[in-house]
């Protein structure tokens, strides 16, 4: 397993998070655009996890029209049945893929999500049982930092959550309690706030935008804990130890 | 005691240097966020203002020069504008930083704001400095180049006094037809306007030939020329004649134009000249009416001019029928006036030595010719206004020797022997009386002004040309100065003249005019030529013996309803105070 954070610019922008979509067994990228773009994803994930080129209603902006987790994907309406057809094709046989009539339908902007919990925008209604179905997670009606549009203002993995730097002390310690994982506000793309279109990560690996500094790149990983930056491992071996010795 | 904990403020590292800062729009801290943008970008740090040193004003783009005071509004307005970004950003504030007057330099600090990102606003604080840059201003170049004028009007009229001058200056004031004439220069028999572009030559032009009768000729005269861009660059000059031929002049005319103007006589009386020239036979009241084309094509002189005018005693008069307009055909017995004269001007000469010489004259000329008691038949046009006793100019013509060829032809037993032509009033004139209303003047150029006071001394005269007459001083300036009395008297007398004519109320009108008046004016300067009119003497002479002799009842008076109120007064009151004597 690698942990790794990789810049990645999509036709010199650095709104990966757009055009790609990445999870824990698979990853979904746009169909057209530059290769350059593409080869990126190829070089990290290509021998690891399968890389599915694919477009959502005929559009590019794969990553902000579905939401996933390791056990199934939303995607639209508007998903044609061949598109549908595709995708299933590509996909491991674990993913559940539904296909949803919502009105809000651009489920990467709306629904914020890991393996076992969902932020939804708060106008979503009865969906909700569609989205826990699927994705087997808990749904929460939750904002970010007043921004009702929780998949664009954070980013969430089963290792930690990144959220938007605007979000207040209080805010924060309510989405943490509701995520049960560690949540830290930070900026991608140079200080940039919306962080669901700069970046895409999973439990090891995330890519942002060409433009994020060092300082961001840091704190994404220390975030999401790539990198082996990873103190509660050692402290587990720690504490294996000491049992151990206790024992 | 209870601790309590400040609001908790969350915090983000900053995206390039990583120092925790409050999260911003940009979420950059200030110190990244100034590193990587400047909004002071594309705003100028030095620029230069242009000062012309003869005026002491700064050229405000793009082309007007005003007067700034150092760290003024005004030159801050200026500064700011020389700024070109400046329009990009919101400007908080601006000032001035000291810099020493001679350094030619000027600082200013500018506070401005813009937007860098979504929603994120930069401040920033700035200095610019600015280089004074001295120059000169096109009126200053144009003063100081003097030969910049473009286009000329020459203006001639080739008589003995300036009347008609004195008449087209009002004339000119009233239409304002000096809008844009740059100066105005006396020259020899005329005066000269000079004008910055050929358009408001040409304005001049038609205005004069509209007004009076004149002959045209344009010049011009190439200063430079450029063949690959073929443009030309000329000076033109125009030269306006005007007919020498004034009002109240005897005029002889050749015949053939006497027959072509429907036969009239040939010996005729210019009572008016306007657009055309109007001509009147005294003995018929025939009148003819010519333009200035007739005239120009066959140009005469006038045979006898207003200097040549003889004051007669109209001993009886008597209509004999008709009448055309005002004039009204009538025998008339007259008399010379010398009889009078003569004998008063013995006791004139004996108090005043230096007064005698003309007089002398006349007295000879009378003794010898005894003409002393001669009566006159005449018949003349002034039937209307004439009583017997009244005072009257006319040409002498027995007494005066032409040398005219028109006058020559003439049958000499129907030349007349007196040509009447216009009431005086002699006994009125000698009262000094202010006059209640005055004229307006041209401009005077003050470096003309200076040197004409120079040269005439008078102390009186300091610079009192007529407008733009008699500046010249001397000789020429008394001239003018007594032409210009017969022109006030002309206008007092000929509702017709007045007509064209502002007139304005004086100022103190009530004050009395004292010795400086202008027929004490006229004798005081001794230079005074023979053609001295004769009707300004004897009323003079009269007032030396103090003799009281009844005012002319029908003396004309221009009524207050005529005057305009004198709104320069208040803008020329104190350069014209010393002057205001010799104005009223």
């Amino acid at each position: 397993m690698r942990e790794i954070s990789i810049g990645a610019q999509f036709e010199n922008g650095g709104e990966v998070g757009v055009f790609a979509k990445l999870m824990h067994s698979y990853c979904l990228v746009a169909l057209g655009g530059s290769a350059n773009f593409y080869s990126t994803f190829e070089s990290e994930l290509g021998d690891v996890i399968p890389i599915v080129h694919i477009t959502i209603g005929g559009t590019r902006i794969v990553g902000r029209l579905t939401a996933g987790n390791r056990y199934g994907l939303l995607v639209p309406a508007s998903t044609t049945d061949q598109e549908l057809q595709h995708i299933r094709n590509a996909l491991p046989d674990s993913v559940a893929i539904q296909r949803v009539e919502q009105r809000l339908s651009v489920f990467g902007n709306v629904i914020a999500c890991n393996d076992y919990v969902a932020l939804v925008h708060p106008d979503t209604d009865h969906e909700t049982e569609i989205i826990a179905d699927v994705l087997k997670v808990q749904v929460f009606r939750q904002t970010v930092a007043d921004n009702v549009l929780v998949g664009s203002y954070c980013v969430i993995t089963n290792q930690g959550n990144l959220v938007q730097p605007k979000t207040s002390f209080q805010a924060q310690d309510e989405l943490s309690s509701l995520f049960q994982v560690p949540l830290v506000a930070g900026s991608v793309n140079r200080g940039s706030d919306v962080l669901g279109a700069g970046l895409v990560a999973n439990d090891w690996c995330a890519f942002t935008g060409y433009e994020t500094t060092a300082t961001e790149i840091s704190v994404i990983e220390a975030t999401f804990k790539l990198e082996g930056q990873e103190p509660t491992a050692i402290v587990q071996e720690m504490r294996d130890a000491l049992i151990d010795n206790m024992a | 005691m209870e601790f309590i904990a400040s609001p908790a403020v969350q915090r983000v590292l900053c995206a390039d240097c990583g120092t925790p800062i409050e999260p911003n729009s940009a979420n950059l801290c200030l110190q990244c966020l100034r590193n990587s943008v400047d909004i002071t970008e594309g705003i100028p740090k030095q620029a230069t203002v242009n000062f012309c040193r003869n005026c002491d004003r700064f050229l405000s783009p793009p082309a007007t020069w005003t007067i700034a005071q150092p760290e003024s509004r005004e030159l801050l307005a200026i500064c700011l504008k020389k700024l070109k970004g400046l329009s990009k950003v919101r400007l908080i504030d601006a000032g001035f930083i000291w810099t020493e007057p001679h350094s030619k330099r000027i600082r200013v600090k500018l506070t401005i704001q813009k937007e860098v990102f979504t929603s994120t606003i930069l401040q920033q604080i700035f200095e610019v400095e600015y280089v004074v840059v001295h120059g000169q201003c096109p009126d200053c170049t144009k003063l100081a180049a003097k030969n910049t004028w473009k286009a000329m009007v020459q203006v001639r009229q080739k008589v003995n006094h300036k009347r008609t001058f004195l008449y087209l200056e009002q004339l000119i004031l009233k239409h304002g037809a000096d809008k844009d004439t740059v100066s105005i220069k006396e020259a020899k028999d005329g005066i000269d306007f000079f004008y910055a572009q050929r358009s408001h030559a040409i304005k001049m032009v038609e205005f004069l030939t509209a007004v009076v009768p004149v002959r045209c000729k344009a010049s011009e005269q190439l200063l430079s020329k450029d063949t690959h861009s073929n443009t030309a660059n000329y000076k033109f000059t125009y030269s306006v004649e005007l007919t020498p031929v004034c009002k109240d002049d005897l005029v002889c005319i050749p015949q053939k134009l006497a027959r072509q103007l429907s036969s009239i006589s040939q010996l005729t009386l210019c009572t008016r000249v306007g657009n055309s020239i109007h001509l009147m036979d005294p003995n018929t009241l025939q009148v003819s009416d010519m333009t200035s084309q007739v005239y120009w094509r066959t140009p005469f002189e006038s045979l006898a001019n207003v200097s040549d005018l003889v004051e007669f005693i109209v001993l009886d008069i008597e209509p004999s029928g008709p009448t055309r307009g005002k004039f009204v055909l009538a025998d008339a017995q007259v008399a010379p006036n010398h009889a009078l004269h003569s004998q008063t001007h013995q006791n004139h000469n004996h108090s005043r030595t230096n007064g005698g010489v003309s007089m002398d004259v006349d007295v000879n000329m009378d003794d010898v010719s005894g003409a002393r008691d001669a009566i006159y038949h005449t018949r003349t046009h002034l039937g209307g206004v004439l009583q017997p006793g009244d005072s009257v100019l006319g040409y002498f013509l027995t007494r005066a020797n032409f040398n005219n060829d028109a006058f020559e032809g003439l049958d000499p037993a129907r030349v007349p022997d007196v040509v009447l032509v216009r009431k005086t009033y002699p006994n009125r004139r000698k009262k000094t009386r202010a006059r209640n209303w005055k004229l307006r003047s041209m401009a005077k150029e003050a470096a003309d002004v200076e040197s004409g006071a120079g040269a005439s001394g008078t102390g009186t005269g300091t610079g009192t040309g007529r407008g733009a007459l008699g500046r010249r001083g001397g000789l020429d300036q008394a001239r003018v100065e007594a032409d210009y009395e017969l022109f006030l008297r002309d206008l007092e007398e000929d509702p017709e003249l007045r007509m064209n004519v502002n007139l304005y109320k004086a100022a103190g009108s009530a004050k009395p005019r004292g010795g400086k008046g202008k027929a004490a004016y006229a004798m005081d300067v001794e230079p005074q030529p023979e053609q001295q009119p004769v009707s300004v003497q004897p009323g003079h002479a009269e007032m030396e013996d103090g003799e009281e002799a009844d005012d002319e009842v029908d003396f004309p008076e221009i009524k207050l309803d005529e005057l305009l109120d004198d709104f320069d007064g208040l803008a020329i009151k104190d350069g014209e105070e010393q002057d205001e004597d010799e104005e009223l």
